[in-house]
């Protein structure tokens, strides 16, 4: 089984390109969500007692455990805010995206 | 800084849903399917026919899933898995687990009779039913799982939802099936064990989850899991189990219930209730809450 999938959007150019079958041989990692954010989550690590909650919440799975850590992935982040909403020591803040 | 301190993890590590699915923003629904995976893990196959989840996935030829996913017809979920699970066998495979995950809509209206069929078949399956409490796909229409006094583009404000919710897990515990089970988003941990239980039974398992649905229910998408905490905490949606019909068990013994408007004043669809129609409701959750009760004590 594919373990890590590239970000890359595949595209037929004919349709000898194609799989037999309606399967799927790509990810949806060529889709950066990140781009749907109006606000974005910036975690205090000075605060951080990890807990690995906000973690565990995210729906996008776009909190990574870097080096122990919560790490903010911003390639995919939709900034739903419920992170900062469960974060128990409140270390975690919705900021205005610049666009 | 804890420096030394390793991260609290309360559910396996493993992520079988990757980033960029279509999901909206605070989706309860991709959450489920998030935690589902970790407690199934990679020798999974799921059934999924139409709802919001064939859309999330992403389209052909790409997947936000790490496992084969069968794309079924609407009414099919239950069906399908059957098929699916006989096939396996007759390869000589017996251990991939058989997930079909439908919504509300695919599970306690237009799925219902596949689903009685599987039951009492006794399919050697899991299903899961994301409860989003409408038809959110096509646009947030009423199904028999929207609660009682609901706003929906079906059941507009003057003529809000009449009737009750669908008690699905009576009618499924009525199957006398192995396994059926209520889950919930906001508590990660007791569904990670839920799953993990139904994989090792064999037989018909259901899972009842738990997924609000910021779009739908028009509330902040931050709010997901403060909504689901909430759902349990007023003893709206408990968090229980039922093996073989016969043994029932509450997993979230609650002592001193929420009421009822503390969670249906952070929704939108509730908006228009009056204090007599919020009062009428927070009846038909004690009622509900009591018969559980006593369900659970015999
Ligand atoms: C036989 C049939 N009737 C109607 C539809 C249109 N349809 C697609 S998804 C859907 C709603 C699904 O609702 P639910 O099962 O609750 O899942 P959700 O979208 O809420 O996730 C409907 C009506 C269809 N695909 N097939
Ligand atoms: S804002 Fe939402 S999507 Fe972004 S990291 Fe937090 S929980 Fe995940
Ligand atoms: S929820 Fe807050 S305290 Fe816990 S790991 Fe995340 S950032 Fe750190
Ligand atoms: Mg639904």
């Amino acid at each position: 089984m594919s373990k890590k999938k590239e970000a890359k959007k595949i595209v037929f150019n004919s349709e000898k390109e194609m799989p037999i079958v309606a399967m799927s041989i790509g990810s949806m990692l060529y889709n950066k969500t990140g781009a749907w954010r109006n606000i974005k989550p910036v975690i205090d690590l000075s605060k951080c007692i990890k807990c690995g909650i906000c973690w565990k919440f995210c729906p996008d799975a776009s909190i990574d455990i870097i080096d122990d850590w919560p790490q903010i992935n911003y390639d995919y982040c939709k900034g739903c805010g419920i992170c900062a909403e469960e974060c128990p020591q409140k270390c975690i803040v919705m900021v205005e995206e610049e666009k | 800084m804890t420096k030394e301190r390793k991260m609290t993890l309360t559910i396996p590590k493993e992520e079988l849903m990757s980033p960029g699915h279509l999901a909206c923003q605070g989706c309860g629904a991709s959450l489920a399917m998030r935690l589902a995976l970790k407690a199934l893990g990679q020798r999974t196959v799921v059934c999924i026919p139409a709802c919001c989840w064939a859309v999330i996935d992403g389209p052909f030829p790409h997947s936000s899933l790490d496992i084969p996913i069968y794309h079924c017809a609407f009414e099919t979920a239950a069906s399908s898995a059957s098929g699916v699970k006989a096939g396996l066998e007759m390869v000589g495979d017996t251990e991939t687990t058989v997930l079909a995950w439908a919504g509300d809509g695919g599970t306690f209206d237009i799925g219902l009779q596949a689903l009685s069929g599987a039951a009492e078949r006794n399919e050697d399956i899991i299903y899961a039913c994301y409860d989003n409490e409408a038809y959110m796909n096509t646009g947030i229409q009423r199904s028999s799982a929207t609660p009682l006094g609901a706003w929906t583009t079906t059941t507009p404000v003057k003529h809000y939802k009449k009737h009750p919710k669908k008690d699905i897990i009576g009618i499924m515990a009525a199957h006398r099936i192995p396994y059926v089970a209520t889950a919930s988003v906001a508590y990660p941990e007791d569904m990670v064990k839920k799953f993990k239980k139904a994989k090792e039974i064999k037989g018909t398992r259901f899972i009842h989850i738990f997924a609000p649905c910021p779009a739908g229910w028009k509330s902040r998408p931050e709010d997901t899991i403060k909504l689901a905490r909430l759902a349990v905490q007023t003893g709206y949606f408990p968090l229980y189990e039922v093996e073989y019909g016969e043994k029932w068990t509450l997993n979230l013994k609650i002592k001193e219930r929420k009421p009822i408007a503390e969670y249906l004043k952070l929704q939108g669809r509730f908006r228009h209730l009056k204090d007599d129609e919020i009062a009428m409701i927070q009846k038909e959750v004690d009622a509900n809450w009591e018969r559980l009760l006593k369900r659970c004590e015999q």
